[in-house]
């Protein structure tokens, strides 16, 4: 009897979000820890559960995962998302660092003066539409398959799904010159495992408001 | 007929400096095409071989690699530096993100004003001896072995050398509470393809002086 992984993290999107993201995709059940307090972060720091006093953490296979990219490759590999190869693995690795960049910019503009709010969307917007969304375009374009890599379902279109639909929530319109991506946005959503992540009621977390921002400036002190 | 990887940067340490490392420890010799001026970035993306714009870039086994920890994973799993099997990859990734963190915060020094940098070489040193080097020279004295993961060379320890040296450069005795990574540098130092990178001559790059900062920020515009 295999434990379920259990993700300890604050209620809300940050850093955690890829990897419910990933484990969803794989169809695999998990459990999470909500923290509230400082105190309560102090505490997992001093048990020795995390290796450099920060989170996420990931309790899986017997190991105390820390380091988001760790863990998203632990997950990768385990779940037969990393591709085939070294080659296959080396392109999948490529598209999420690319994505993971872009990734950064809306995990940063929750804790973004208001009067820069309006610049901050206005790059995204840029940044995703004229760096990051026309790479998966093409590569899409070009080999006409359904995935990215492989002609297989990989964490690299699990990523881009996830950042599809963030960079949306800040510009709906985005995907407007991008009718391979639309199509690709629409295969993922109906793929079992992420149509049941999409709905009400599962793990996935909601956009980051004002309580979640000052969570996190409390529990990890960032004032 | 293998081809030697060849490396696109800067003629500077920078988000390459590891990759040169890696492949250095390895045993694999390399060629290198600097960017010396904003016209040589502009080619290279004009040409289509940086997939997003950015370097650095590695042309290895016909493929045009970007994004650093790609290019790093690849050389590592290619050269056997990436562990056994999938957990002892999970403890290679866990250390190296440590070690990256740490360097990541050295590497953007030259780039601050005068009293931000002042202020964040003390954050630098706190977070070396408190929160970094803690957590591997525990992991040397727990299991008593010459290398961080499974008994053998890997990645993880090419990369806790190299962020090693790049502190020490900052303040000499950053080691000075921490034996086991002492005796674990100076093994490391040993090794003949690491000894040899770290002998003049070779493709090591030096810290950055006034006027490559100063170029560097043309070249990117920051």
């Amino acid at each position: 009897m295999s434990e379920k992984p259990r993700l300890t993290y604050i209620n809300g999107r940050g850093r955690m979000e890829s990897i419910r993201w990933l484990l969803a995709a794989a169809g695999v059940e998990f459990e999470e820890i909500f923290l509230q307090t400082r105190e309560q972060l102090l505490k997992l720091g001093q048990d020795g559960s995390l290796m450099f006093h920060q989170l996420p953490l990931v309790e899986i296979d017997g190991m105390k995962l820390v380091q988001c990219r760790a863990i998203l490759s632990y997950i990768a590999g385990k779940y037969n998302l990393y591709g085939k190869d070294l080659k296959e693995r080396a392109l999948i690795d490529m598209y999420v660092e690319g994505i993971s960049d872009l990734m950064q910019l809306i995990l940063m503009f929750p804790f973004s003066p208001p009067e820069a709010k309006e610049k901050n969307i206005a790059t995204i917007s840029e940044k995703a539409t004229e760096r990051y969304f026309p790479v998966f375009e093409k590569v899409l374009k070009q080999h006409g398959q359904d995935f990215l890599v492989g002609n297989r379902f990989s964490w690299a279109d699990v990523q881009l799904m996830e950042a599809i639909l963030a960079v949306e929530e800040k510009v709906p319109s985005v995907l407007s010159g991008f009718p391979q991506l639309q199509a690709f946005k629409t295969k993922m959503s109906n793929m079992p495992t992420i149509k049941k992540f999409l709905q009400p009621g599962s793990p996935r977390k909601p956009p980051p408001d004002e309580n979640y921002v000052a969570t996190v400036m409390k529990i990890f002190k960032l004032d | 007929m293998a081809e030697k990887p060849k490396l696109h940067y800067t003629r500077g340490r920078g988000k390459m400096e590891s990759i040169r490392w890696l492949l250095a420890a390895a045993g694999v010799e390399f060629e290198e095409e600097f960017i010396e001026k904003k016209e040589d970035l502009e080619k290279l993306r004009n040409d289509g071989s940086l997939l997003f714009q950015q370097v650095p870039m590695v042309e290895i086994d016909g493929m045009k690699m970007v994004q650093t920890r790609a290019i790093l994973c690849y050389i590592a799993g290619k050269y056997n530096l990436y562990g056994k099997d999938l957990k002892e990859r999970a403890w290679i990734d866990m250390y190296v993100e440590g070690t990256t963190d740490l360097m990541g915060m050295i590497m953007a020094l030259p780039f601050q004003a005068a009293d931000v940098k002042e202020k964040n070489i003390a954050l630098i040193t706190e977070r070396a001896t408190t929160r970094y080097f803690p957590v591997y020279e525990k992991a040397l004295k727990d299991h008593g072995q010459d290398y961080l993961v499974g008994n053998k060379l890997s990645w993880a320890d090419i990369h806790l050398l190299e962020a090693i040296l790049m502190t020490e450069e900052l303040k000499s005795d950053i080691l000075s509470a921490f034996p086991l990574l002492q005796a674990f540098k100076g093994r490391m130092s040993n090794v003949p393809t690491i000894k040899k990178f770290l002998q003049p001559g070779s493709q090591r790059k030096p810290p950055l002086d006034e006027k490559s900062i100063a170029n560097v920020r043309k070249i990117f515009s920051i």
